[in-house]
């Protein structure tokens, strides 16, 4: 072998292989940087025609509402990313907000970690069925958490009826789990934040997160690869459904009165904040801090629009009109990066 | 690779520099999946592998031109093949892809596995990677039955095999392929970065190549795909490396630098089974060799003292099928001419004609771009240069419209893909190129529809239950024949089929072998694709042989025989010129 590396050195050297990766990384940062830029300026414009944005009151609203779709986005991210969508999030967002925050009402001073607890489970419960759907009945995930989404919402409507669940019924202590913070900060929010960090640094570092990249980029070469490609979809669903099930508990404190309409449409925010962020909507690749900073983005949106006075109806249109941009700043960014790289790659190999 | 760190021994005139430990270049990372085969069989367990690469070949100091390295009769010390398959079978419905399917490997020797296309390869390889399990017959590793549950556990076994389309993540970078699901640890099982790209950069300077592991897997050639395969058979305990047809779509430098990989393993004491369907390639890197013919072994051998003829006797000996051509007529005025077509990469300078009544095969190995002509002709791809010309009127290019319009019918390679709407009825399916003739008003009449499918069926002895049953009904041979009977509906001109036998059964086979003879003596003429070389001399009256993108030779009915096609075929006509 040697004589080989000796010729090779000779013909290839060093220059292509430092710049190759300079490339990558160079791509990467801008891709995730690029929607913190994207915010700051959209921050920048709102304050400077309305200072009320920079308000404690508003930061902490934008933070607050945003708290909740972050942590969906963690779990919507873990499906993403291995070639999978989970649509039922929404729908159990408000079976879980329903049934924990009635549990105040039927069940006198039952503790609140209970109450967690039991939110926790619904998801759970929908999301381990999602997973033995997809991983073991072989059904597209796209079919199967769109049947799912249906299902659980009926059962959300069977249940509340026409009651709902008010302000007056809840714990002082739950009401203000969403509200407690410093300097217009929640703690929740920098509880989130922090599980965002350690859900991403697990996706990143850990093997059973990187295997999920690979199912994702490309499942028959993962299979082939020996990975346990069913047991890791799997789990992917079941966490992500475990999240939406807190969420939805989050969901009733943050706004106290629950009826049966609670979460409709969030799996659709969510997977536009995912995207948005940077997750490939196909699945291989993108960060759950992307996904985070892109639902941020939206909710500031949101605010903002509200803010200026301009009619809410534009909030759906500019969160479209970003989410297409994502789109086709990925296809050209990965475009150009594959046309790069194969020069590259013709350069070494000659 | 038992003994991680002594590949660096092949090449090196020094004997010192075989000695185990070069810095650096052990990827000793498998405390995780440290997979000792089960069952270390009677040769002692410890000195397995290191014990082999040293005693076993007698090649230290290889000589500095590797290119003309005699096939050394490298038999090794252990007489306990590393991987054995014994009487396999594997069928996949009614088709029997391996009858009997037998193979040693042996630690420290490249072993060549030949056959014609569908002898059963893929399928031994694919039951040697754990992706089928054999219906019969065993499978050992040192001497011990093992059941393979999967690739993971074929993995674990110390088996690695690199597939003719690599397998990558294009989204995770190269040092990420390299080390899924066995990366360096840290503490708490984090992923050790850092260490996975020192240690892929190691790798690669072992294997004498310059790749980023940093970059993303998406972008890179072939060639370099396969070497992150390599690379990352190295990372394992791996005992046998398979790679199938590995040098298809290499250069020549990406080949003499895949054989230079292929010595070390060897002298690193892996067993590495090397299928190719080029002949000169196995006698330059392979010690022995296993032909397989129609599903079963039917030779094993040290390939000193054979020859080229040998194994392609080997491949082909079989019994010729009765002659069904020529009995027929003179054919008429040409057809179809085809000047010097080309399509850069695919097809060079291909010039052909086919006469009136007169059937032309095709024939070559899968790859040598015969389908793509075919395409090109029907107007399906595009080309870059050159004229096809039907009855004297030069075609227009790349539309398959103006190709029926001058009276083409084309059955694909895949008529389950291309030659069917599978949903459809039968009847549908025979009318669907039909459908101007059977249509008043603008609209298909369901009576004339019937009765127009109805004679087809009859004509071609169809079987089907009834004729609005959907197609996917039918069996292969019988769909094989509604796609046949859906141009022939249309009294083609000229009929252009690719492959049309294969996968049917050998009844329904001869039916269309009679049909096409049939057609031709009714005046059509038919160009047609086959990998089956008893059909193309059985039904062709003139044979053309591609290989690589041109055609290599030309032979009437008369002059043909399996030699010589397979010669041209695999270019040892090239040789023994």
């Amino acid at each position: 072998m040697s004589a080989t590396v000796d010729t090779r050195q000779e013909t290839a050297g060093k220059p292509p292989r430092i710049s190759s990766r300079r490339l990558t990384e160079r791509v990467f940062r801008i891709r995730e940087s690029g929607i913190i830029v994207v915010l700051i300026v959209f921050v920048a414009i709102t304050v400077s025609i309305q200072p009320r944005f920079a308000s404690q009151q508003e930061v902490q609203f934008v933070l607050a509402n945003t708290t909740i779709f972050a942590l969906l986005a963690l779990g919507e991210t873990m499906v993403i990313v291995s070639r999978n969508v989970d649509l039922s999030i929404g729908s159990v967002v408000g079976l879980s907000a329903y049934v924990s925050a009635s549990l105040f009402g039927k069940v006198h001073g039952i503790p609140i970690v209970v109450v967690f607890l039991v939110g926790l489970g619904i998801g759970l419960a929908v999301g381990v069925a999602n997973g033995l759907m997809v991983a073991i009945g072989r059904v597209p995930s796209l079919v199967v958490t769109l049947a799912t989404l249906y299902i659980v919402r009926g059962l959300d409507i069977l249940i509340v009826g026409g009651n709902e669940v008010v302000a007056q019924t809840l714990p002082n202590a739950f009401i203000q789990i969403p509200r407690a913070g410093v300097y217009g900060v929640p703690y929740l929010a920098i509880v989130i934040a922090a599980v965002i960090g350690v859900g991403a640094y697990y996706l990143r570092s850990y093997r059973s997160g990187r295997e999920l990249y690979a199912i994702g980029s490309n499942p028959e070469a993962a299979r082939l690869a020996g990975i346990r490609v069913g047991r890791r979809v799997f789990t992917a669903f079941a966490v992500s459904g475990a999240i939406a099930g807190v969420a939805g508990v989050l969901w009733a404190a943050q706004y106290q009165t629950v009826d049966s309409n609670a979460g409709t449409g969030y799996e659709l925010t969510v997977i536009a904040s995912v995207v948005v962020g940077g997750v490939a909507i196909f699945g291989g690749s993108g960060s759950a801090v992307g996904a985070a900073i892109g639902a941020l983005l939206l909710q500031t949106i949101n605010s903002a629009l509200y803010v200026l006075g301009i009619s809410p109806f534009w909030d759906q249109a500019i969160a479209g009109a970003l989410l297409l941009a994502a789109i086709t700043l990925d296809r050209i960014i990965s475009l150009r990066l594959t046309a790069a790289l194969r020069r590259r790659s013709a350069g070494v190999g000659t | 690779m038992g003994a991680d760190g002594h590949a660096a021994g092949a090449g090196q005139p020094d004997p010192a520099g075989s000695a185990p430990g070069q810095p650096g270049a052990g990827p000793s990372v498998s405390e995780q999946s440290a997979p000792s085969p089960p069952g270390s069989g009677p040769s002692a367990p410890g000195s397995g592998p290191a014990a082999t690469s040293g005693a076993g070949t007698p090649d230290p100091p290889v000589p500095p031109d590797p290119a003309h390295v005699p096939a050394e009769p490298a038999r090794p010390a252990s007489a306990v093949p590393r991987l054995s398959l014994v009487h396999a079978a594997k069928s996949f419905g009614a088709v029997r892809a391996v009858v009997d399917g037998s193979i040693d490997l042996y630690g420290g020797e490249a072993h060549a596995l030949v056959g014609e296309n569908g002898a059963g390869k893929s399928t031994v390889v694919k039951m040697l990677a754990g992706v089928h399990q054999p219906d019969a017959g065993q499978l050992l590793i040192e001497g011990q039955p093992v059941v393979l549950s999967g690739p993971a556990a074929a993995q674990a076994a110390g088996i690695a095999v690199i597939y003719q389309e690599p397998t990558l993540f294009p989204d995770l970078t190269v040092a990420e392929n390299i080390f899924m699901g066995q990366q360096p640890l840290l503490a708490a099982r984090r992923i050790d970065r850092r260490l996975m790209r020192t240690q892929s950069a190691a790798l690669f300077d072992r294997l004498g190549v310059q790749l980023d592991p940093g970059r993303i897997s998406r972008g890179l050639s072939i060639a370099d795909q396969q070497i992150v395969e390599i690379a990352k058979a190295l990372t394992r305990e791996t005992q046998v490396i398979v790679m199938d047809e590995p040098t298809a779509a290499l250069s020549a430098a990406e080949v003499a630098r895949l054989f230079d990989v292929v010595r070390a393993l060897r002298a690193d004491g892996a067993a590495v089974l090397f299928i190719s369907h080029r002949l000169e390639e196995v006698f330059e890197i392979c010690q022995r060799v296993t032909v397989m013919r129609d599903g079963s072994t039917v030779l094993a051998s040290e390939l000193a003292g054979l020859t080229a003829d040998d194994l392609v006797r080997a491949m082909v000996g079989r019994d010729m099928p009765q002659r069904t051509a020529g009995e027929r007529g003179q054919p008429g005025d040409e057809v179809l001419r085809v000047e010097r077509l080309t399509r850069e990469g695919v097809f060079t300078d291909i010039s052909l004609h086919v006469r009136a009544g007169e059937i032309v095969a095709l024939a070559g190995l899968v790859g040598s771009g015969r389908s793509e002509v075919a395409r090109a002709i029907f107007g399906i791809d595009r080309y870059d240069a050159g004229k096809v010309i039907v009855r004297g009127k030069e075609l227009r290019k790349a539309s398959p419209t103006a190709a029926m319009a001058a009276g083409i019918g084309y059955v694909p390679e895949d008529r389950r893909q291309q030659g069917l709407v599978m949903d459809m009825s039968v009847q549908q399916n025979v009318a669907l190129a039909s459908l101007a003739r059977l249509r008043r008003g603008g609209l298909v009449r369901s009576a004339a529809e019937r009765a127009f499918a109805t004679d087809w069926a009859q004509r071609l002895r169809l079987k089907y239950g009834r004729l609005t049953d959907p197609v996917s009904m039918l069996s292969g041979g019988n769909q094989q024949k509604v796609v046949l009977a859906k141009w022939l509906g249309r009294g083609p001109a000229l009929l252009i089929v690719d492959e049309p036998t294969r996968g049917i059964d050998i009844a329904t086979k001869a039916d269309v072998h009679d049909l096409l003879v049939r057609l031709a003596g009714e005046g059509v003429a038919i160009f047609m694709i086959s990998s089956e070389l008893p059909e193309v001399l059985s039904v062709g009256d003139r044979i053309l042989v591609m290989r690589e993108g041109r055609l290599t030779a030309e032979y009437s009915h008369a002059d043909a025989s399996e030699e010589k096609i397979i010669s041209a075929a695999t270019g040892q006509l090239e040789r023994a010129r």
